[in-house]
């Protein structure tokens, strides 16, 4: 071990200090029968057969650490009681499977105290960090988001000339041109999305999606560049560092007087703001309770932290028939829904995006219902995990939900993978890639707006990725 | 630990606690084992669980973090699920009975195997749910059969109890649905642990021991009752001594029965200390026993401390002359910054 000469005082003193603070981390390193329920329920494990992978032995790794000097029996029956000191080597076996372990929560959902590995793994990267051990594909998005904004580091000026580029797109493909504003006081609302919606293809079909469906609506909204990072890898680093990258969102809101915060789609960013933001920072007195501008319908389940999920507030929308869609521009498609792990077990927002999804697409096709909403299964890059040197593990952790889409595939041609997250429509793409070509992933809103009927637009014979629509429907016939 | 040793491990930790007793009953120690040594093991029960309850009590839950296993409450148009995705403290309630008396988690259960193709191929595993049910029904139904040797007269529910429970009258005496069913779930149980490689690969001594235990006190229990018939009422004298706070040692229980008592005391010593207190653990559970309503509803940190952060002021700082440049607004011009 080089770095930390301290290292073993340092991780002894890191999980004394989180015993004391978290009652979920004693009670899970406490209550484990080690029956086994959460064992082949890890996409990671299902992937690679590494017994290891099984949630419930992820989660032995630490275990036994704690076991061995700060229970009874450990201090009496050490080994016996199944208790390990910690090495260096035991430290490397941490780091490789502590990332690993994507905090999907699947296990979750299947043990019976409702043990939680991912919050396991929580603490034991937050211990990997005091000795500096972490990977790049997390801290520099987390040192960037910091100091840039965003997690990719793209400076104010650029970020709205990346967005020009998508308007330029859009008024190609629509017809329509628009004028989204960014950093305006007096907005009434304020609208953050994962910076992967605005740089990554596919996202960015989703980001033009939204600027689209604002402008039918003539919202009043803006973009913030300070504030321009709705994920928060901070939360794959530490809880300390979600905090300080989170502030961001409600400083932002302050400053530009907006009535409320409008979220785009992500899996992540909407469990630490549906878990965590309400409680990091002081009330968010100086918002309003969300109200649609549109329908005037009010978000009540948002009336303490004040920020709406954009699948939300569009269900409301086409609830109260204020879009004008035509469903028959997808009929190319053959969707199926992926539950994003956080918002499906992090949350529970389940019906609202597939309400959205049935009222802008002719065909849906659910997959099995093990494999779906609170038995999602993660993509298999979640946490941080999404960098190609880690491609691997990846297309490995993949396996479960590629099967269920290949099911699917193959039943009912499905040929579009439907998904609210930022991450997912980047690292999905990917995985269908290598396991069931030929199938597209999407994000809600790039569908909205290929189906929405705008005033002014022209013959809408390509969609938003700039495809030619007859060639496509052809495609399908055969 | 590897399998052999583990299970040869708890296995002689079983048989050893097997001797002990015997010999405590061979050497007229019957004061100690049948007096002292039960009341040593409800004293460091009731501590022990008592001190693990208020230990995890201590920790606070920073934050809110149901696992949500079901539609969230959204509009009133959309049907939320209240039970598994509770919003309200009756949902928690509810979700909790569930999950207590039902082991509704382990329900969902599935295994997965890989077959060719790469296809991976799902099958329920109610099975398991089962006897890991039976083997706690009939574990708390034969718990309280016991009271018939505690309380005098007998309340009715226990009778009731024992004459359901005896339903099939098929030997003499009638024998118990619960007596087959404990054996027959911890056999399994334990067969499991040794045959699924999974299973095999996480077990620990610690988890061969408690089976173990109660297999020697339920073969222990069933001897005493249908082969090597033991002397009922005296037993009930030592029993109704000890809780009267009267203790006597009646003459002539064999020693069969002292092996039984010295086992039971065991587990409930062990009890606090090991993987059993899961039975206070579940209700503490913060995946389980929080409602979803952060948005609604604050969930204060009692430990929340300031952060360093990165202001809107210094990012503009940082960004200032480019943010003009591409027209975006700024709060201080750049001949204010000269000043
Ligand atoms: C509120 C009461 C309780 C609940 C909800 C509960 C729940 C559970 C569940 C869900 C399991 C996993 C499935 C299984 O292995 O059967 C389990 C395991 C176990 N429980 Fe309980 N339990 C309770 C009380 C007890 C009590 C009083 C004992 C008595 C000693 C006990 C002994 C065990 C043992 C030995 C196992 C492990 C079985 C194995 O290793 O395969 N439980 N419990
Ligand atoms: S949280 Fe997800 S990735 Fe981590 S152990 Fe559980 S199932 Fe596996
Ligand atoms: S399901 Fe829960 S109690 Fe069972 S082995 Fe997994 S984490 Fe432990």
């Amino acid at each position: 071990m080089t770095g930390s000469p301290n290292w073993y005082e340092i991780i002894m003193t890191g999980i004394a200090e989180r015993l004391d603070k978290y009652r979920s981390f004693k009670l899970f390193l406490d209550i484990c029968v080690r029956w086994g329920a959460c064992a082949d329920k890890c996409h990671f494990y299902i992937g690679s057969g590494d017994p290891k992978n099984m949630p419930v032995l992820r989660a032995e790794l630490l275990r036994s650490i704690y076991r061995r000097d700060f229970t009874t029996a450990g201090k009496l029956f050490g080994k016996f009681a199944g208790g390990r000191k910690l090495t260096p080597l035991i430290i490397k076996e941490w780091f490789y499977y502590f990332y690993q372990c994507t905090e999907c929560r699947r296990c979750s959902v299947f043990c019976p105290y409702g043990i939680d590995t991912a919050e396991i793994t929580i603490m034991a990267r937050e211990l990997l960090n005091l000795i500096g051990c972490q990977i790049d594909w997390i801290i520099t998005p987390v040192a960037n988001c910091y100091q840039t904004g965003n997690h990719l580091g793209i400076q104010p000026h650029a970020f709205k000339e990346i967005l020009d580029f998508l308007l330029d797109d859009i008024e190609t493909n629509t017809g329509v041109k628009m004028e989204p504003t960014f950093n305006r006081k007096g907005a009434e609302i304020l609208f953050l999305t994962p910076s992967g919606d605005v740089f990554a293809d596919p996202g960015i079909y989703t980001a033009m999606g939204y600027m689209i469906l604002f402008h039918y609506l003539d919202l009043d909204y803006t973009w913030s560049t300070y504030a321009s990072e709705g994920g928060n890898f901070g939360f794959f680093t530490s809880h300390e560092m979600m905090k300080r990258l989170n502030s961001k969102m409600y400083a932002e809101a302050k400053r530009l007087g907006v009535k409320w915060i409008l979220g785009g789609e992500c899996g992540h960013m909407w469990r630490v703001i549906n878990q965590y933001m309400g409680t990091m920072n002081e009330p968010a007195d100086f918002l309003e309770v969300p109200k649609s501008p549109i329908t005037g319908t009010v978000f009540d389940n948002a009336s303490q932290i004040k920020m709406v999920h954009i699948a939300q507030f569009t269900a409301d929308l086409i609830k109260n028939n204020k879009l004008n869609l035509d469903k028959s521009r997808n009929d190319y498609l053959k969707v199926t829904w992926h539950d994003s792990c956080n918002t499906s077990r992090g949350m529970g927002f389940l019906e609202e995006p597939r309400y959205v999804l049935k009222n802008v697409v002719n065909n849906f096709y659910e997959m099995p219902p093990n494999t779906i909403r609170e038995q999602t299964f993660c993509c298999g890059s979640g946490s941080g995990l999404n960098a190609g040197e880690n491609m691997d593990i990846r297309l490995r952790g993949g396996l479960p939900r590629a099967n269920a889409v290949k099911h699917v595939h193959d039943k009912h041609g499905v040929n579009c993978l439907g998904c609210i997250c930022a991450i997912d429509r980047a690292v999905l793409t990917a995985s269908m890639d290598f396991w069931v070509p030929g199938v597209r992933v999407a994000g809600l809103h790039e569908l909205v707006a290929n189906a929405l009927v705008l005033e002014g637009e022209n013959e809408r014979t390509t969609n938003l990725r700039g495809e030619e629509i007859a060639d496509l429907m052809e495609e399908n016939e055969e | 630990m590897n399998i052999i040793s583990s299970f040869l491990l708890s296995f002689l930790a079983g048989i050893a606690l097997i001797v002990i007793a015997w010999a405590g009953a061979l050497t007229n120690l019957q004061g100690l084992f049948g007096v002292v040594l039960p009341y040593i093991a409800i004293t460091t029960f009731v501590a022990g669980v008592v001190y693990r309850v208020l230990n995890w009590a201590q920790s606070p839950v920073p934050f809110r973090i149901p696992t949500t296993c079901g539609q969230e409450k959204s509009f009133p148009w959309i049907k939320a699920n209240c039970i598994e995705n509770p919003s309200s403290t009756l949902g928690v309630v509810i979700r909790m009975a569930f999950e207590v008396l039902t082991f509704r988690s382990l329900f969902r259960g599935t295994t997965v195997e890989l077959r060719g193709g790469p296809k991976l191929d799902y099958r329920s595993t109610k099975w398991l749910w089962m006897a890991a049910l039976g083997f706690h029904y009939s574990f708390l139904m034969i718990f309280f059969r016991h009271f018939r040797f505690f309380t005098e007269p007998i309340p009715a529910l226990v009778h009731l109890a024992e004459n359901m429970d005896s339903f099939f009258e098929v030997t003499v005496p009638a024998l118990y649905i619960s007596d087959g069913l404990l054996m027959a779930c911890v056999t399994y149980l334990l067969i499991r642990r040794v045959i699924i490689p999974q299973v095999r690969y996480i077990s620990l001594p610690a988890d061969y021991f408690p089976l173990f235990l109660i297999l020697a006190i339920g073969t222990t229990g069933i001897l005493m009752r249908y082969i090597l018939k033991v002397d009922v009422v005296s037993i009930k004298e030592l029993a109704m001594g000890l809780v009267t706070f009267h203790p006597a040692v009646p003459k002539g229980i064999g020693s069969l029965f002292y092996i039984h008592l010295f086992l039971v005391c065991v587990l409930i010593i062990y009890f606090p200390f090991s993987k059993l207190v899961h039975l206070g653990g579940v209700f503490l559970s913060p995946t389980r026993n929080l409602a979803n309503n952060n948005r609604q509803v604050r969930h204060v940190n009692p430990w929340n401390y300031p952060v360093k952060v990165h202001t809107y002021a210094e990012y503009e700082d940082d960004f200032r002359e480019k943010m003009i440049e591409a027209g975006l607004p700024v709060e201080k011009e750049l001949s204010d910054e000269k000043e």
